[in-house]
């Protein structure tokens, strides 16, 4: 079997994104409540390490260059999904209206384009500092202040929260997240929890294959040196197969699934038909309570989500 | 304006709602301004900032403020002169007019602006006829048959009249401000650092300061934007002047054909203007400019009749060799070879007309910066003598606007480089062409020399006998 160190050099490549949160998160005891408790568990040469780089969020040639870029799929990605439900309110702000919330925002690099297009975003993430970079990023920009809020908090304190606005998120973004995760099924039932129903869930995540291992060690560790060591774990990398099935068990249908594929010699992503590095995934909240008769009511589901599309 | 105050509720809606670290929306700016909205007069952020209110940069206001994915954005025309406003056209025409390609009509089409256009005053032409002094060779250009326009004349305050009304229907998205002039820009880091504003700023004779997201540069072949950007640019002055001036034809005549003579000194232009009217531009040395100036209106009549009919500067040699030439494509191509027709003469000048100008050749080596983005002859300054410089100007319009529109739509800044090069590099592979081929024909046809006449002429003759070269020609500048 692949080392778990060397495995987990495996995807670093094309996945730069999460580079700088891997050891952190994943020890984040996602179920228990209250933020204590993860600050005990978190690395510290981890958090300094991120620390450094919180600064770098929003320099676009800089070590979050390929996230910059992966805007490029995954804004369209989102706006067309959610058009295709929700019918443009307004020229000029297809998203406007709807609410979204963004789960591991990091510097804002998401949530400012998703704002820019007319939707009201929360942006969480449990890290301080790249909130506060975040924060500062959006304070000159008075057209988007309005529509944009950050909080440094992890998901699962979200949805404890009796919530104020009760009606739930027209959307739910979990981008380059749940590689990161302890407890995947407690953040997806969280995700379920704060939706409302027919609400979508979008995903971009790493999968776990030979593929993506081989290329993430040999091309970004061992030749090109573009990542740190130990900054991912292959382990907690989830194939599409089984997270369709987790999030069909948790009470969503999944839409679509796409493959993407980064190019280091560009810096540009683009789709591609394979989904065996990287994908996207777009899951609807289904209607009914998920504990009902799950054959009825799924297939209920998808005719309903099928005529509201 | 609405806009103002859709940037004051936002703001302060914002403020309550932030959390956690509880900063507020204020923090980016002055401390001075710390207590105080942001939304007010002197910080407000525009989304696009267009500098110079000419031709080109009230149509590029216009084509974004009609964009559909750019509604809702903060825009603002800064012009230095005053509104330009015509309800019909003046009984003199004016000296400065530019040649409308099809390409360019169809964008101010787009715009709403050509209806005014025709309206107001424009004189389409089928023909064109390009010939040279030195020798027998010429070149005609013209749509099969003499229905299609190939171009359109029209005077420059005509163009910027139709679309300052335009602009007006757009009073909701797009603010203007005459008679403003701009003294100072200050440029951001190309990232955040710290808390440095990472807009780009504007600083009016007024005082105020503006900041914005995006500025386009649109002031022309002097452009303080260009400038103050620090772009280098190539350019060089032809030590050339181009006189212009109204000309009242003999006769009236159908008046639908474009002349254009390359003598030793410069080329002369009669563009028709309506049956009676033509507009004069002629290209010459900066002595002979002046002196055309000085001259009473009868010897500069003279001058223009004897500069396009006389036929001095022939030698025997190149004589003898082209008309050879001709015999043989005669044979070879039967329909390649056109009698030469001569321009209609000249009676009179309208009163007040003649104007001279110099000339020169400019480009941009970048027309983008980060938040910066040049259009017309602020990125591209050319030679008149092949019309094409408002044609290159409305082509930079067209491609800016689809390409912010684009952005605008994938949710991103205006102002990023990404799609900015995007714009660079399509305009100037058009572009640079372009000029590379005006700068060559202006050397080309500078001289008397009779190695340069004859290959010319040869040319000029194997080119007309060449539809397809030709139609690629025409194809090429009608964009």
């Amino acid at each position: 079997m692949l080392s778990r160190r060397s495995a987990q050099l495996a995807y670093r490549l094309l996945t730069s994104t999460s580079t700088y949160r891997p050891a952190l998160q994943p020890r984040l005891p996602v179920q228990q409540s209250g933020r204590l408790i993860s600050h005990s568990t978190v690395d510290p040469a981890e958090v300094r390490k991120f620390q450094a780089l919180a600064s770098k969020w929003w320099d676009e040639r800089g070590e979050f260059g390929a996230l910059h870029a992966m805007n490029d799929l995954r804004v369209p990605f989102i706006r067309d999904n959610l058009l295709s439900v929700h019918s443009a309110r307004q020229m000029g702000s297809p998203l406007s209206g709807l609410r979204v919330l963004d789960v591991g925002c990091g510097g804002g690099l998401l949530t400012e384009p998703l704002a820019r297009l007319g939707a009201d975003v929360l942006g969480i993430d449990p890290v301080q500092d790249s909130v506060r970079i975040a924060e500062l990023h959006l304070s000159h920009d008075p057209a988007l202040c309005g529509r944009v809020r950050y909080r440094a908090c992890s998901l699962e304190e979200l949805a404890d929260e009796d919530e104020q606005e009760e009606e739930g998120f027209h959307a739910v973004v979990a981008s380059e997240v749940l590689e990161h995760l302890a407890d995947l099924e407690t953040f997806i039932q969280c995700c379920h929890h704060v939706l409302k129903p027919g609400g979508s869930l979008f995903v971009t995540t790493i999968n776990r294959t030979q593929m993506s291992y081989i290329l993430g060690i040999i091309a970004a560790e061992q030749v090109l040196r573009i990542v740190p060591r130990g900054t991912h774990d292959w382990e907690k990398f989830i194939s599409p197969v089984e997270l369709e099935t987790l999030l069909e068990s948790t009470g969503f249908s999944v839409e679509c699934i796409r493959g993407m594929l980064y190019n280091p010699v560009s810096g540009a992503w683009s789709w591609q038909q394979s989904t065996a590095i990287n994908y996207a995934l777009h899951a609807l909240k289904r209607r009914e309570e998920p504990q009902s008769d799950r054959v009825e009511s799924e297939s209920e589901d998808e005719a309903a989500s099928r005529s509201t599309a | 304006m609405l806009s103002l105050g859709r940037i004051r509720l936002a703001a302060a809606a914002g403020r309550p709602i932030l959390s956690g670290t509880g900063r507020g929306c204020a923090r980016g700016f002055s401390s001075s301004e710390l207590e105080e909205e942001p939304g007010r007069a002197e910080s407000d952020v525009y989304d696009i900032v267009i500098s110079g209110g000419g031709m080109v940069g009230t149509a590029m206001a216009c084509s974004l403020g009609f964009d559909p994915h750019l509604q809702g954005r903060k825009i603002l025309l800064l012009e230095a002169g005053p509104k330009k406003q015509m309800d019909k056209a003046p009984e003199v025409f004016s000296t400065r007019v530019s040649s409308i390609s099809p390409g360019s009509a169809t964008l101010l089409s787009g715009l709403g602006a050509w209806d005014h256009i025709v309206k107001l005053r424009c004189k389409p032409y089928q023909k064109m006829q390009v010939w040279d002094a030195c020798s027998d060779a010429l070149i005609t250009f013209d749509k099969e048959n003499l229905q299609d326009e190939m171009a359109y004349v029209v005077e420059n305050d005509v163009i910027v009249a139709a679309l300052t009304k335009q602009l007006q229907t757009l009073s909701d998205q797009v603010e203007v401000q005459y008679r403003t002039r701009v003294v100072k820009y200050t440029w951001p880091r190309p990232y955040q650092v710290a808390d440095s504003i990472p807009w780009v700023q504007v600083t009016l004779a007024s005082g105020q300061t503006l900041q914005t997201k995006l500025l386009i540069g649109a002031d022309g072949p002097n452009s303080m934007v260009r400038r103050e950007a620090g772009i280098p640019t190539v350019k060089w002055n032809y030590d050339q002047s181009a006189v212009v001036a109204v000309l009242h034809l003999s006769e009236p005549t159908e008046n639908n054909v474009a002349w254009q003579r390359f003598l030793p000194t410069g080329p002369i232009a009669m563009l028709p203007l309506s049956d009676t009217e033509s507009s004069l531009v002629w290209s010459t040395s900066h002595q002979h400019a002046e002196e055309l100036l000085q001259m009473d209106e009868e010897s500069f009549v003279d001058a223009i009749n004897s500069a396009f009919w006389s036929n001095e500067n022939q030698s025997e040699l190149v004589e003898a060799a082209g008309s050879l030439f001709r015999t043989a494509l005669t044979i070879l191509m039967p329909n390649g070879t056109s009698t030469r027709q001569l321009p209609p003469s000249v009676a009179g000048i309208g009163p007040k007309s003649r104007v001279m100008f110099p000339l020169g050749m400019g480009h941009a080596s970048e027309y983008i910066r980060h938040r910066v983005a040049l259009i017309g002859d602020a990125a591209h300054r050319v030679h008149p003598l092949a019309g094409q410089g408002a044609n290159l100007g409305f082509g930079d319009v067209a491609s800016l606007t689809q390409v912010l529109s684009q952005a605008a739509f994938n949710g991103k800044d205006l102002g990023a480089m990404q799609h900015l090069l995007e714009y660079e590099t399509d305009r100037q592979r058009h572009n640079l062409p372009m000029m590379a081929a005006i700068d060559l024909m202006k050397r080309l046809y500078s001289t008397n020399a009779a190695p340069m006449v004859l290959l010319r002429t040869l040319g000029l003759q194997a080119t007309n006998a060449l539809p397809p070269i030709k139609e690629q020609i025409i194809a090429y500048a009608s964009k």
